[in-house]
C-alpha cells in the first residue's frame, strides 16, 4: 500500500476534493455489461415504470463505485481501502435524454483511527437526494 | 410469510473459482469511468506494491452476489426474488483483488429479521484466493419487501 496522503496530514472535519460524476443510459448499459446486472429497471423504462418506479434508476452498486473514487482519487493507491459500506436511500433517476443524471459526493475525515487507517464519511446526493446512507470508508494511510 | 430464522448460520459450498483477469478489470474500470492507472497498467500498479493490476473496491461484488444466488434461489428458505432490492452492500478487504487471482465465495446466512412484514436478509460472502487466503469479506443486505394486500 502507497497512500499519498499521510496519516499526520489529516484532522477529523478534514475535506476531501468533492467530485460530480455523471450517469446517462449509455452509462447504465455499459455498466450493465461490465458488472453482469442486467435488471431491466435498469435499462428499460417501461419495466421501471411498470414496477412502481419512476424511470430508468442507475445501479446502486454503479453509485457506491463512484462514491469511492473521491477517496481512490485522493489516497492515491486504491488498494488502501480497508472497509467500504454504503446504505441504498434513493434511487438515482437517470432520463432518457443527453444529460441523464448526477452523482455529487463530498467526503470528509469522521474519525482517526489505529495503524494509520481513518474513517472517511461520503456523502452522494443525485437532484438534491441523498442517494446513498451510512456511507463510510476505512483508509489506510502512509 | 415471514422468513425461518433457523436458516440464520447456514453456509453454502464454495463455490468454482472465478479466475480474474486483466481485461475484465479494465472493462469494469471504463465503465464505471475510473482512469487509475493502477487498474489498467501493471507497472503502476507494481509501483504501488502490487503484483500485477488491482480491481475497483467494488468489482468483487459481480462474484459474490453471483455466489449469493445459491441463497436467494434456495427452494427450502423461499425468497421472493422478485420483491427484493439491495438495501446495504459492505466490504472488508485484507487486500485489494488482482488480476490472476482464483476467487472462491463462501456465502452464510448472517441474519434474517422481519420488520413491519418486510424480509431482511444479510448474506456474508467470504472470499479466498487459491492459497486459502482471505481477500475480502462482502455484506450483503436484501430486504423483500411485503406483498400488497390484494
Amino acid at each position: 500500500m502507497t497512500a499519498k496522503i499521510t496519516y499526520a496530514d489529516v484532522e477529523v472535519g478534514t475535506e476531501l476534493p468533492a467530485q460530480t460524476f455523471p450517469v446517462t443510459r449509455a452509462t447504465l448499459v455499459q455498466y450493465a455489461g461490465a458488472s453482469g446486472d442486467f435488471n431491466p429497471i435498469h435499462w428499460n423504462e417501461k419495466f421501471a415504470v411498470e414496477v412502481g418506479l419512476p424511470d430508468v434508476i442507475a445501479h446502486g452498486m454503479f453509485t457506491m463505485a463512484e462514491a469511492i473514487r473521491v477517496v481512490t482519487d485522493w489516497v492515491g493507491d486504491p488498494g488502501a481501502v480497508v472497509e467500504y459500506g454504503v446504505r441504498f436511500t434513493k434511487p438515482v433517476v437517470v432520463p432518457n435524454d443527453d444529460k441523464g443524471a448526477t452523482i455529487e459526493v463530498s467526503a470528509k475525515i469522521g474519525a482517526k483511527l489505529d495503524d494509520n487507517t481513518v474513517r472517511v464519511d461520503l456523502t452522494a446526493t443525485s437532484a438534491g437526494q441523498k442517494v446513498l446512507g451510512m456511507s463510510r470508508a476505512v483508509v489506510r494511510l502512509a | 410469510m415471514a422468513l425461518d430464522q433457523s436458516f440464520v448460520g447456514r453456509s453454502y459450498p464454495p463455490t468454482d473459482p472465478y479466475e480474474v483477469g486483466r481485461e475484465k478489470i479494465r472493462e469494469f474500470a471504463e465503465a464505471v469511468g475510473d482512469l487509475n492507472p493502477a487498474y489498467t497498467d501493471p507497472e503502476a500498479a507494481k509501483a504501488l506494491g502490487h503484483a500485477d493490476v488491482i480491481a475497483p473496491p467494488t468489482f468483487v461484488f459481480a462474484i459474490t452476489f453471483k455466489a449469493a444466488g445459491q441463497v436467494v434461489q434456495d427452494p427450502q428458505l423461499g425468497l421472493d426474488y422478485s420483491r427484493v432490492v439491495h438495501g446495504d452492500q459492505k466490504f472488508a478487504y485484507t487486500r485489494p483483488v488482482r488480476a490472476g487471482d482464483r476467487l472462491t465465495v463462501t456465502s452464510t446466512i448472517e441474519s434474517i429479521k422481519s420488520l413491519a412484514g418486510n424480509d431482511i436478509l444479510d448474506i456474508r460472502g467470504e472470499v479466498h484466493d487459491e492459497s486459502g487466503e482471505h481477500v475480502v469479506t462482502a455484506v450483503t443486505k436484501l430486504v423483500a419487501r411485503a406483498a400488497e394486500e390484494g
